[in-house]
């Protein structure tokens, strides 16, 4: 019996021994960000996280800017289509503009690639410049952005993607 | 100004006064998840035991598995001190910015040029993005270039190969360019020599180098990453040798040749050298990789290309350093002028290793002992050893490779030259990155712990009206013009005299002066800075200076520093605008000498014969075409300083697509 219950005890935490590892790296990853928060939180939200490496969590971080990215080009189309005043029109286009043919076309797809094939410094480059299109695109609003929520999550999750890429040099 | 986010929660990095006082997060290890998996059933003893037995199974091959790059707290400080390079910083001394929040908030130095959100972004126009491209620095076409690989001299003709993205003007879909050139300064662009279409080089056609075999073979080695993203090394080689174009390669069906060895990781394992003979009749090649932080460089020897051999232990290692990218190895010389064949060795000769660090994205070099009876190489100062000491370039400058040039014994290096430019800049002009103008290598046998690089003689064939400045006094607070012109595109050379009495003068600092921290050409010493303006606009808004600065450091030794300022180099916001260089050896007697060649918006600086360089990227909105200017300044507070000057407007080089209606 007691050594039923021994066995027990070893399967019990060896199965928590494996849960803890993959935890662990996510969070010890994510203090070596801007925004152990954001970062933490990006990642958890994402299922890959849970057996990935370093590279592999940079590419879960990629991919949510990815995603914020569309849906600040969402906002923006839905914003043009309210007829807004036409300086307000012409900064959001080139805005599109840069979350377009920039961020989307470029970066992403380059620090994706750099990511899975191993040459981090070019992933460092991608993500460091789509928080420079996320900052440019608000700061060109001069302090008027309909979007600044949708920027400021891009350019956040950018600052972390490339603070854990940097792990990787 | 209401605030646009008054909900945020996390601290404002941009203030530096939260910066500094943000803590690292730090949450204990054992917290937050629940255990899970409390077994509920009756206990069967021996079911538990053929479960446990395989749940630790499986514990371990999870612990295995997850042995990816670690990340530890060491290496978190580490990575933290290596984000402060030590000669450069974004302070500009004219507008009163925040410190960049670089290293305290975890973020690389380099990346954020944008400051606090004030001004709006620099509308770029077609005009002032086309000016920006170069007269005579190499450049594919459009798109994206990075490292220079295989560079040679075969069948009457310089080859030159780089890493391409066919696609986009950012890095990506690599493939192997390829151009040739009778004198390394006019180039005609062949088709791709190599694209990413085998399964060992799907995922990218990187660098390598090329081997000249005395029976008159070329051998390619070159990594590739394949489709499961591992780093091997593949063999190509001419499909026709009696093609001196070499338009035509041909992937040694083998491929790879070279797999990652045990211990180090798919990815830490790339940039096969040019290989060197060794006394056992086998050939030898090394090949940079890392482990945990420590930079080291693997060799490998082999009689066909084809088997390759691990030589126990590397090469040489330097801990602290990371990734060593782009290694190369060569001898110089220490007392011929000429350059040595990669696989020459023995009295009079040492050898120069040199690394890319992946880490801050600088080359680094040291010149040391390759010794032939144990293999291993020595630096001669184990302090400015790789990736700790010199620099071949304190700017712009990275990937560089050499190669022996037979037809002319040189040993030459090309740097691979990026933007400093916003991203969306070079996506809107449609191009990124140049090649600087070759150099070539020689041991600087007056110090005896430097090299010098100096633009390949065939430069001057681009050299059209000159002009000469002998003489001129510059007192100190001026500003003089020099009536060139072109100054967009020049050759200069600038010799410097400080007045003697000044000199004598000189109170001793107590603070170390460093060209990265000053205030640039703005920060006025007794004895500097003084140098020329380089793409200044008439009102002097936009400027380049190119300086030295004289100063007696805290040990009463006369020290020089030779830098760069782009701070004012442009009124855009969305470049970088460092301020590079270093310290520059002056033998007594010496007078101070530059030597700059200026072409667009890539500016090459060349300090005591090649002693010190430094090459920047800049883009003048207003300093472009005919407005931009050249001035000589002296912005000491007592010294004159007397200047001899020669400048020559250079034509542009002819660099185009070859096709088969022109002569060779």
């Amino acid at each position: 019996m007691r050594s039923s219950v021994f066995l027990l005890c070893v399967v019990g935490l060896s199965l928590t021994q494996i849960q803890f590892s993959s935890a662990d790296l996510v969070k010890q990853t994510c203090r070596q960000t801007p925004n152990y928060d954001l970062c933490v939180q990006t990642l958890r939200s994402d299922p890959r996280s849970s057996h990935a490496d370093v590279a592999g969590l940079a590419m879960v971080m990629v991919d949510m800017i990815k995603a914020k990215s569309i849906a600040t080009l969402h906002r923006i189309s839905e914003l043009l289509g309210t007829a807004p005043h036409p300086k307000t029109k012409a900064t959001l286009r080139r805005c599109a503009e840069l979350y377009d043919n920039a961020v989307l076309k470029a970066d992403i797809p380059s620090a994706m690639e750099a990511l899975k094939t191993g040459n981090p410094k070019f992933a460092e480059q991608g993500a460091n410049d789509a928080a420079n299109e996320a900052d440019s695109c608000e700061r060109a609003f001069s302090g008027a952005s309909p979007i600044t929520s949708f920027n400021r999550s891009v350019s956040d999750l950018s600052r972390v993607a490339s603070a854990i890429i940097r792990l990787l040099l | 100004m209401a605030d646009p986010n008054p909900a945020r929660t996390f601290a404002d990095p941009e203030d530096p006064i939260i910066a500094a006082t943000v803590p690292d997060h730090y949450t204990p290890l054992l917290d937050g998840d629940p255990p899970a998996g409390e077994n509920s059933r009756r206990p069967l003893k021996g079911f538990l035991v053929i479960l446990s037995g395989l749940v630790l199974v499986g514990l371990l091959m999870a612990l295995i598995g997850e042995n990816g790059p670690s990340v530890s707290q060491d290496s978190q400080q580490n990575d933290l001190t290596l984000n402060a390079p030590a000669e450069s910083t974004n302070i500009s001394a004219q507008f009163l910015e925040p410190a960049s929040r670089g290293p305290s908030a975890g973020v690389s130095e380099k990346s954020f040029r944008l400051h606090s959100g004030v001004r709006a972004p620099f509308p770029w126009s077609n005009t002032m993005l086309t000016w920006q491209r170069t007269g005579y620095h190499f450049q594919p076409e459009k798109n994206w270039m990075n490292d220079p690989n295989g560079p040679m001299f075969y069948g009457g003709w310089y080859h030159f190969f780089y890493q391409y993205n066919p696609d986009a003007a950012v890095w990506g879909n690599i493939v192997w360019g390829h151009a040739v050139s009778k004198d390394l300064i006019e180039w005609l662009h062949l088709p791709l020599a190599m694209v990413a279409d085998q399964w060992y080089d799907t995922n990218g056609v990187w660098t390598g180098s090329a081997t000249l075999l005395s029976d008159g073979q070329v051998i390619m080695l070159y990594t590739g990453a394949t489709n499961e993203s591992v780093q091997v090394q593949n063999l190509a080689y001419p499909a026709d040798l009696s093609d001196p174009l070499l338009v035509d390669w041909v992937k040694y069906p083998g491929n790879p040749v070279l797999v990652p060895p045990p211990g180090i990781d798919d990815r830490d394992f790339r940039d096969p050298t040019t290989a060197w003979y060794w006394p056992d009749g086998k050939w030898r090649i090394a090949i940079g990789s890392k482990v945990n932080k420590t930079g080291i460089s693997l060799v490998y020897n082999t009689e066909d290309f084809k088997k390759y051999e691990l030589i126990e232990g590397v090469l040489h290692a330097v801990p602290g350093t990371g990734m060593w990218e782009c290694v190369d190895l060569y001898p110089v010389s220490l007392k011929e002028d000429n350059g040595l064949d990669t696989s020459f060795n023995g009295p009079g000769v040492k050898h120069v290793l040199k690394a890319s660090l992946d880490d801050d994205k600088n080359d680094y070099y040291a010149i040391g002992t390759y010794s032939l009876e144990s293999g291993n190489w020595t630096p001669d100062n184990s302090n400015l050893d790789v990736g700790i000491g010199l620099r071949y370039d304190y700017g712009k400058f990275y990937a560089s490779k050499t190669f022996y040039d037979q037809n002319k014994q040189r040993r030459i290096l090309w740097g691979w030259i990026g933007e400093t430019d916003g991203e969306s800049a070079d996506i809107k002009k449609g191009w990124a990155s140049v090649q600087s103008i070759p150099r070539t290598v020689v041991f600087d046998k007056k110090t005896g712990t430097n090299i010098l690089q100096w633009p390949v003689a065939e430069i001057k064939s681009l050299r059209k009206s000159s002009k000469k400045f002998d003489k001129l006094e510059v007192g100190p607070g001026s500003v003089v013009t020099l009536e060139v012109e072109k100054a967009t595109q020049m050759d200069i050379t600038a010799e410097f005299e400080i007045d003697k009495e000044a000199l004598k003068r000189i109170g001793e600092s107590d603070v170390e002066y460093s060209c990265g921290t000053s205030g640039g050409s703005a920060q006025r010493g007794e004895l500097g800075p003084f140098g020329l303006l380089l793409l200044a606009d008439e009102g002097r808004c936009e400027q380049t200076p190119v300086y030295f600065y004289v100063a007696k450091g805290t040990d009463g030794q006369l020290k020089t520093f030779f830098c760069t300022d782009e701070s004012r180099s442009s009124l855009a916001n969305d470049v970088d605008k460092r301020i590079f260089g270093s310290t520059v050896p002056v033998i007594k007697g010496e007078k101070l000498s530059m030597r700059i060649l200026v072409d667009h918006s890539i500016i090459e600086s060349f300090a005591q014969g090649g002693r010190t360089c430094i090459t920047s990227r800049v883009y003048p909105t207003k300093a472009i075409y005919g407005a931009a200017q050249l001035y000589v300044f002296n912005n000491a507070t007592s010294a004159s300083i007397t200047a001899s000057i020669q400048t020559w407007a250079m034509k542009s080089a002819y660099i185009r697509p070859y096709s088969s209606h022109q002569e060779s």
